[in-house]
């Protein structure tokens, strides 16, 4: 029973195609591992036990029909709680949105159902998806798997942790500065952010619109490139959407696995490392490097100057779209109202329901915003944080000339314990220093695991950042790394865990 | 209402000079909403036409309409502007629980259309040219009913209720730049050119552009500044002026007002203004202070709005012909004067006269009759001459009758009555009633006979050569026939008998 | 680039609906403070030949045909809502314009 939540989606479904194991056995095996530790890991928000079974009886009865099952069909996946479904509380970890149930799928949940995925529940997150922590939960926080007492990183560290601790073969989080990948990087598991307008976000719960998308989290990047193929597509409903095939992700993983990168050109971006890097993180990111050399890709280092620009920039710009995204929760038409004693205006009741039903960071970052986008302020903030974008654009451009991907550590650090930053704002920001060149630039990324830093043995992500719409080479160069590093270890990283 | 002593009208304007800005929201008649797929249907029951994107539901997206976008160009055409190569929605940001996204989706400082200008013809023939500012896409809002108060108000209200079918619905927002030099004519110059542009919108076919049904509306911007000066002076803004008559009502309460404030040597608050019909004043709502910044940044879930040279051109090459070449047009066709048609304007007429001339009536028959018997009618119901029971083809049916000889004029009034009384069409009307003209000699011989026999003083005076007096005779007979004969007839056998 | 004074905060907090404790709209203020600063480098290197980024995407012209598509049944609208009276959004009486 063990190994159905040990094993890989990959393994899952196909055990499950081969009837080997049912997909309600597959469903209950995960819904009994996430009664058994979720309590102390506190991954979900809200475990839908009755759906999962429906979805995985559906898929049972669709096989011994007969008919066809998808490539992911049955197979259990976690979902961040910033993507609505239908029936199903959605809060994007707010008490705004507590109680709220949508009247609607968002595309993503729509693909998953689709393909037979069976969605166990909604995972916990930053509030709004703002954070780098998963502290800024309305609901309490995340514990990291390879030490409770850890952050398991943000905003989804409650998609990464429930990867870590195999309460979910897979999960789905949403990158906007990081939080997918430095969640990845920091509990030992695969995150990719995808290219800007590949996955839909049509019910993605808008914390920046302009740099929020969705993407694929799992243990292994051959799982990641599977669910990856089953989310993307053009999506009508989403006007920033494109239209263009999905590409071939799961075939990209599958040739990376066999090890060979002869003739992959790889750049080391020297802005990130230095101060503020641990040195853990570094040793283990410059093994990786090597590994890649080793592997016959060719490796040069390449300077992306306007990358230091990019934190001040990200911290314009997603707080301004977020002042205007959240302007909705107003206490109206759905969600939190407080104060409503029949004698106060419906303003003082939006004003109170919202200091009541935001947390801090959501209103630091909402008045931030409110600054940035001020007449008189705009062109010294907003309009000078889109130059920088451009210049961020050039500077990828120029580089994804002379190399084919660029490589970082994900994270300057290994997890850190819960609480050191939480009132810190500019210290906790910093997690994202390598991961947010890509939201702005909206090219792809990914980060997988690349060993434990020596001083805490804790992990270590390797970000490996693509061209947009060349996703497919991170599965390649992923999947490469991956394999080269479980066989120098011996097994998959994550088997370092100490048990839950 | 107010209680300020306005100045007289010819008063305020030998001192001051106004100077006015004219913004017109047009809901367009798409079949869905701007940014999602509910119908725009008036009078469905409420929240019936709501979906997760224009209630606001978190996570929900926009997806522009593409004949939102194709009506916004053929309104920035007529209205002779310049298309954007490139445009971009923009977020304005305020809060209003009629507005489910707290933020409304608009345009700002890249509007699909801007420069333009409107030509518009005033009472007496002349022409003023309207400068357009801009025409820009945006999205209407929702209603909401105040519970409590008086008179549905918000003072006093105890709560509101909130319908989010009207929030989406696309608007085209069209702002003048300062009209300047209309003098004492600026009420009468706002009124024509909303008039005007209704016509235009009317013959574009993007709407119906109802004032009446909400589908147009117009706010009033207006300041005052002394002969002779450059700058302007404050203004005001009157807010949903919604008929021709209010829109003019406005400009001249407001030029009234603001000349008392300034002789009083006050000064004139920047604020909204509500227009009340029943007594056409204005009094004042929001002031419009510095705290009010909207914020408005690139819409980022939108892409930008890029028109196609050619699919511009295309639109502008299928253009209607605009209303005032038409009239221009028409007026010569029909070889009438300024004068006449200028009341058939007044009345409506235009349309009902060519789908009559279009169903087969002479064109003078068609507007004798629209602008006679039916115009009167329109007058005295209060309706307007569309919303007659008659169709124009049913009054086609009439004027062939009568061209046939089939029926008199007065038999055809007549008819025409019964119809609008709801007697059914003209040829059941005849039949019903028995209406037809008598030309039969046989059936007329004994009529124009018992005529002159019972006058024999007119009978002689015809005798003697004075064939004017047969008039009298012809009444005697048409009163005897009820009206059904045909009166050229008898007066022909009056003078064939008494040669 | 000045800093920000709590009496921004404080108005920055009306513009944006939030009902700030004053120990909050102090805290606040601080932080606000070492964020503006730390962002404000932007324009260090945001020369006037630089043209703004809005979007990542080259996109241009993304629109759907203007078809009816099935809206919610307004059960389901009002369904989320605090409060609801005649089929409608129930909410408090709004200040403001009259
Ligand atoms: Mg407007
Ligand atoms: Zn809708």
């Amino acid at each position: 029973m063990t190994d159905l939540i040990r094993n890989t989606a990959a393994e899952t479904a196909a055990a499950i195609a081969a009837g080997e194991v049912s997909a309600v056995e597959v469903a209950q095996a995960h819904l009994d591992r996430i009664g058994a530790v979720d309590e102390k890991v506190h991954a979900f928000l809200h475990v839908d036990t009755e759906g999962a079974l429906s979805a995985a009886r559906a898929v049972d009865a669709k096989r011994a029909a007969g008919e066809e099952l998808g490539p992911l069909a049955g197979v259990p996946l976690a979902l961040k709680d910033v993507f609505t479904t239908k029936g199903v509380p959605t809060t994007a970890g707010s008490k705004i949105l507590e109680g709220w149930v949508p009247p609607y799928d968002a595309t993503l949940t729509r693909r998953l159902k689709d393909a037979g995925v069976v969605i166990l529940g909604k995972t916990n997150m930053d509030e709004f998806a703002m954070g780098s922590s998963t502290e800024n939960s309305a609901y309490g926080p995340t514990g990291n798997p390879w030490d409770l007492s850890r952050i398991p990183g943000g905003s989804g560290g409650g998609s990464a942790a429930a990867l870590a601790a195999y309460e979910a073969p897979l999960a789905i989080g949403t990158d906007t500065g990081g939080s997918i990948r430095q969640p990845g990087a920091v509990t030992g598991t695969v995150g990719v952010k995808p290219t800007y307008g590949t996955v839909s976000r049509y019910g993605l719960i808008a914390f920046s619109s302009s740099l929020d998308q969705g993407g694929p989290c799992a243990r292994t990047v051959l799982d990641a490139a599977l669910l990856h193929e089953a989310i993307a597509g053009h999506d009508p409903l989403d006007s920033t959407s494109i239209d263009a095939p999905v590409l071939p992700l799961v075939a990209a993983a599958r040739q990376g696995a066999g090890g060979d990168l002869t003739g992959v050109r790889v750049g080391v971006v020297k802005e990130f490392a230095g101060e503020g890097y641990q040195a853990g993180v570094m040793q283990r990111f410059n093994e990786s490097v090597e590994i890649l050399r080793g592997l016959g890709a060719t490796v040069v280092e390449l300077s992306c100057p306007s990358f230091s620009y990019a934190l001040p920039a990200y911290y314009l710009i997603a707080p301004s779209e977020a002042s205007s995204n959240l302007a909705r929760f107003d206490a109206m038409r759905y969600g939190l109202r407080v104060g409503d004693d029949g004698t106060r205006s419906a303003e003082d009741v939006t004003a109170l329901t919202r200091e009541a039903g935001f947390g801090p960071e959501v209103k630091r970052r909402i008045i931030l915003g409110t600054y940035a986008l001020s007449s008189g302020y705009y062109d010294a903030y907003y309009g000078s944080a889109q130059k920088v974008r451009t210049l961020i654009t050039q500077d990828f451009a120029r580089s994804f000339a002379d190399v084919d991907v660029l490589v970082s550590p994900t994270t300057p650090t290994t997890a850190f314990p819960i609480g050191e930053r939480a009132d810190d704002p500019m210290a906790m920001y910093l997690a994202d220093l390598c991961t947010i060149p890509s939201n702005l630039a909206g090219n792809s990324a990914m980060s997988v695991p690349c060993g434990l830093a020596p001083e805490d043995n804790l992990p270590v992500g390797l970000q490996i950042i693509a061209p947009a719409m060349a996703d497919d080479r991170l599965y390649r160069v992923g999947a490469a790394v991956e394999a080269a590093l479980n066989n120098q270890w011996g097994h998959p990283l994550l088997e370092e865990a100490p048990a839950l | 209402m107010s209680v300020i002593d306005l100045v007289p009208y010819d008063e305020a304007l030998a001192a001051y000079d106004p100077v006015m800005g004219l913004e017109v929201h047009v809901e367009l008649g798409t079949a869905t909403k701007m940014f999602c797929g509910c119908s725009t249907e008036l009078g469905a029951e409420p929240n019936s036409q709501t979906c997760p994107t224009c209630l606001g539901l978190p996570g929900a997206l926009p997806v522009v309409n593409e004949i939102g976008v194709e009506s916004a160009v053929k309104i920035g055409l007529a209205l002779n502007c310049e298309i954007a190569e490139w445009c971009r929605f923009a977020r304005k940001n305020y809060f209003y629980p009629d507005m489910p996204k707290n933020f409304q989706t608009s345009q700002y400082d890249e509007p699909i259309a801007f420069n333009g200008y409107l030509d518009v013809t005033l009472e007496d023939g002349e022409v003023f040219r309207v400068q357009i500012e801009r025409a820009h896409m945006e999205e209407d809002t929702g209603k909401s009913s105040h519970i409590g108060g008086a008179t549905g108000r918000i003072h006093g209200a105890s709560h509101s209720l909130l319908d989010y079918n009207r929030a989406g619905i696309p608007l085209i927002e069209i702002v003048t730049k300062p009209i300047e030099g209309a003098g004492s004519r600026a009420p009468e110059v706002a009124k024509a050119y909303v008039a005007e542009l209704r016509e235009v919108i009317k013959a574009l076919g993007v709407s119906e552009a109802r004032m009446d049904k909400g589908q147009m509306r117009c706010d009033v911007n207006l300041s005052l500044r002394p002969h002779g000066r450059e700058e302007f002076g404050t203004r005001s803004e009157t807010k949903n002026v919604n008929s021709l008559r209010s829109v003019e009502r406005a400009a001249r309460f407001e030029i009234q007002r603001h000349a008392a404030v300034l002789n009083e040597g006050g000064s004139i608050v920047q604020e909204t203004r509500h227009f009340h019909e029943e007594d056409g004043s204005t009094t004042a709502g929001r002031i419009k202070d510095n705290a009010e910044d909207y914020r408005y940044f690139p819409e980022p879930d939108l892409v930008p709005v890029a028109p196609p040279r050619e699919w511009v051109e295309e639109l502008r090459a299928a253009l209607p012909e605009m209303p005032r070449v038409r009239r221009e047009r028409l007026q010569g066709e029909w070889g009438i004067s300024d004068l006449e048609m200028q009341s058939v304007l007044n009345a409506g007429a235009i349309e009902p006269i060519l789908e009559t001339i279009a169903a087969g009536a002479p064109a003078d028959q068609a507007r004798k009759w629209w602008m006679g018997e039916l115009a009167r009618h329109a007058n005295e119901s209060g309706a307007e001459l569309g919303a007659l029971p008659i169709t124009p083809a049913q009054v086609a049916r009439v004027s062939e009758l009568v061209a046939a000889g089939s029926l008199n004029d007065k038999l055809a009034r007549q008819v025409i009555e019964a119809v609008l009384a709801g007697e059914g069409g003209p040829d059941e009307v005849v039949a019903g009633r028995g209406l037809a003209v008598v030309s039969d000699d046989s059936a007329l011989g004994a009529a124009v006979d018992e005529a002159i026999a019972a006058n024999p003083d007119v009978a002689a005076k015809i005798r003697d050569g004075k064939v004017a007096a047969a008039g009298a005779l012809v009444g005697a007979v048409m009163k005897a026939t009820r009206g059904q004969a045909d009166a050229a007839r008898v007066k022909e056998l009056i003078l064939e008998r008494l040669a | 680039m000045p800093g920000i004074t709590r009496e921004e905060v404080a108005h920055l907090a009306r513009l944006s609906r939030l009902e700030l404790k004053a120990e909050e709209l102090d805290h606040f203020a601080e932080q606000l403070n070492d964020i503006v600063d730390a962002v404000a480098r932007v324009s260090e290197i945001a020369a006037e030949d630089v043209p703004p980024t809005s979007h990542p995407l080259p996109l241009t012209n993304v629109m759907r045909p203007d078809v009816v598509r099935p809206s919610l049944t307004p059960a389901e609208a009002l369904a989320g809502a605090p409060a609801a009276e005649e089929q409608r959004f129930r909410v408090p009486q709004i200040l403001g314009e009259d």
